[in-house]
C-alpha cells in the first residue's frame, strides 16, 4: 500500500504530465483560459487515462505479449484510446446526459491527447514497484493512470488560475496572449521542479 | 512473410472487433434527437446569453419543442427569430416585448466630481474594489472604463464623456452588461419604457449636491407630482415603476435636477414636427 501511495504521489507531483514531462501541452494551453472549463477538461482526462490505462495494459498483457508483436503497441494503443473515447461518449450520452453535456466538447479532444498515450505506454514500460520483476501490475497500472489525470487537472487548473489574473494585468502589448501564457507556463513548470529528486 | 503477415492480421482483428464493438454500441446507446429542437437552435442567434431564461440557446430550444416554453423570449433575436421557430412549432407568433440596457448614472467628467486622479489598469470591476469605490466622488457613479463594453456582442455599448451610453438601437437586451457593471448601475428594461431616473446614488442630497451637480437629490418633487404613483424615493433616489409608469413626462418636468431622461427623446420630436406640419 505504501508503494501504491508513493507511486501516486510521484506521478502527481514529481513526475508531473504537464509540468516536468511536457505530455498534453496542447489541452494545457488551449482550454486553460476559465477556470471551470479547465476543472471539466481536466475531470475528463483523469476519466479516460484512468479507463485507457487500463484498456491498454489488458490489451498488452493478452494480446501484445502473448503474440510477441510488443513493438505494435503505438499503433494498437491509438486505435483502442480511440474506440474507448467514443464508446465512452456513446454512453454517457445515453445513461448520464448531465456529465455527457458538462464533458461533451472536451472528450473527443481527448482522442489523440499525447497525455494520455503517454500514461499508457510508460505503464507497460516501467518496471513494477511492488513485485521485483516485470512491468506495472494492473492495480498499479490503475493508480498511476488516476493520479497522472490528477497531475493534469492540478497542473491546468492552477494555470488557468493564473491566466484568469492574467486577463486584468497590465500587460505590455508585445507579450499580450499567448506569449505571456507561455512565460507564466514555463515558470509554474519551473515551480514543479522543486519536487524533483524526491522519493516516496 | 510471416513476420509481417501475422501482426497485421493481429491489428486488422483488434480493428474489427473495436469496429464491430461501436457499430453495436451505436445502435444500442442510440439517442433520439428531436428534430425540431435542432431546427430552433439553428434559428436562434447562437449568443447563448441566456436573457431567455435557460442556459444557452440549445437549453431553450429543448424547452420549447418539448416541455412548451414560451417562443417570444429571445430578445436578441427579436420578431424575426419568433416568426422562424412559430413556423418550425407550427404555432402563431405572439409579439416579441424587446429589450434594452439603461445606464442609471448621469455623471459625466464635467459633472461629477473627482476624489482622486487614478492611474492604474482601466478595468471598472478592479477599480471599484478600491477603497471609497474609485476615482469618482460619488460611490455610486460610472466608473467609465468600459467592463460593459467590452463584454457587448453587439457593440451597443460606447463610453462618452466619462460615462457608458447605450445605443439603444443595436442594444439586444442580452443582459451581459448588468452582469458586468460591479457598480449595479445597468438595468434592463422594455423597449417601450418612456422616462428613467439616470442616477442610483444611495447618498443623501446635501451630500450628492457637492459630489456631482447632476445627481439625484431625494427632493420627492416627482413623487409628489406623479398622477399615478409610479415613482417613489427609495434610498436618496427615485426609482420608477415600469409597469405603472404611464410616460406622461411630468416628472421630467418638474425635476429640478433634469435627470429623469426619456429614453427615445427623438421619436417625440419627430412626431411634434409631424403634428405642426
Amino acid at each position: 500500500m505504501p508503494a501504491l501511495i508513493g507511486l501516486a504521489l510521484t506521478s502527481i507531483f514529481v513526475q508531473n504530465f504537464v509540468l516536468v514531462k511536457f505530455l498534453g501541452i496542447c489541452p494545457f494551453l488551449g482550454v486553460s483560459k476559465k477556470l471551470d472549463t479547465a476543472i471539466g477538461m481536466g475531470m475528463a482526462v483523469t476519466f479516460v487515462m484512468t479507463l485507457a490505462s487500463i484498456m491498454t495494459w489488458l490489451c498488452q498483457k493478452f494480446i501484445l505479449v502473448p503474440l510477441n508483436i510488443e513493438y505494435m503497441q503505438t499503433i494498437a494503443f491509438i486505435v483502442i484510446i480511440a474506440a474507448l473515447v467514443q464508446f465512452v461518449e456513446m454512453f454517457l450520452q445515453k445513461s448520464i446526459p448531465s456529465l455527457y453535456s458538462s464533458l461533451g466538447i472536451y472528450l473527443p479532444l481527448i482522442t489523440t491527447n499525447c497525455a494520455v498515450l503517454g500514461v499508457a505506454l510508460l505503464n507497460v514500460n516501467s518496471a513494477s514497484v511492488i513485485s521485483s520483476e516485470g512491468s506495472y501490475t494492473l492495480i498499479e497500472t490503475i493508480v498511476n493512470g488516476f493520479s497522472a489525470g490528477i497531475g493534469f487537472m492540478i497542473a491546468i487548473v492552477l494555470f488557468a488560475g493564473v491566466r484568469e489574473r492574467l486577463e486584468s494585468s497590465d500587460i505590455p502589448k508585445a507579450l499580450q496572449g499567448m506569449p505571456i501564457a507561455l512565460i507564466s507556463a514555463s515558470l509554474l513548470a519551473m515551480a514543479f521542479l522543486g519536487f524533483a529528486g524526491m522519493s516516496f | 512473410m510471416t513476420d509481417i503477415f501475422f501482426p497485421a492480421l493481429a491489428m486488422g482483428a483488434i480493428g474489427l472487433f473495436l469496429g464491430i464493438l461501436l457499430a453495436f454500441a451505436s445502435k444500442i446507446f442510440a439517442v433520439e434527437k428531436d428534430e425540431r429542437a435542432e431546427a430552433i437552435t439553428e434559428v436562434l442567434p447562437g449568443a447563448n446569453c441566456g436573457s431567455c431564461g435557460y442556459a444557452g440557446c440549445s437549453a431553450y430550444a429543448a424547452a420549447i419543442s418539448s416541455k412548451g416554453a414560451k417562443i417570444n423570449a429571445c430578445s436578441p433575436g427579436g420578431q424575426q427569430v419568433a416568426d422562424a421557430i412559430a413556423e418550425i412549432m407550427g404555432v402563431q407568433a405572439e409579439a416579441v416585448e424587446e429589450k434594452c440596457a439603461v445606464v442609471l448614472c448621469h455623471g459625466e467628467t464635467e459633472t461629477a466630481t473627482d476624489k482622486y486622479i487614478y492611474e492604474g489598469i482601466e478595468d471598472c470591476s478592479l477599480e471599484a474594489t478600491l477603497q471609497g469605490g474609485g476615482h469618482k466622488a460619488c460611490a455610486y457613479g460610472c466608473l467609465g472604463f468600459g467592463s460593459c463594453a467590452a463584454v457587448c456582442q453587439n457593440n451597443a455599448i460606447k463610453i462618452e464623456n466619462g460615462i457608458a451610453v447605450v445605443d439603444y438601437d443595436k442594444c439586444g437586451g442580452c443582459g451581459e452588461c448588468e452582469q458586468a457593471c460591479p457598480k449595479k448601475l445597468i438595468k434592463i428594461v422594455k423597449k417601450s419604457t418612456k422616462y428613467i431616473v439616470k442616477c442610483s446614488s444611495c447618498d443623501k442630497g446635501a451630500d450628492m449636491k457637492a459630489k456631482c451637480s447632476v445627481g439625484c437629490i431625494g427632493c420627492k418633487i416627482c413623487e409628489k407630482n406623479c398622477p399615478v404613483q409610479a415613482i417613489t424615493v427609495e434610498n436618496n433616489h427615485a426609482v420608477i415603476d415600469y409597469d405603472k409608469c404611464i410616460g406622461c413626462g411630468i416628472c421630467a418636468e418638474k425635476c429640478p435636477k433634469k435627470i429623469i431622461i426619456e429614453l427615445h427623446p427623438e421619436e417625440k420630436k419627430v412626431e411634434k414636427t409631424a403634428k405642426k406640419s
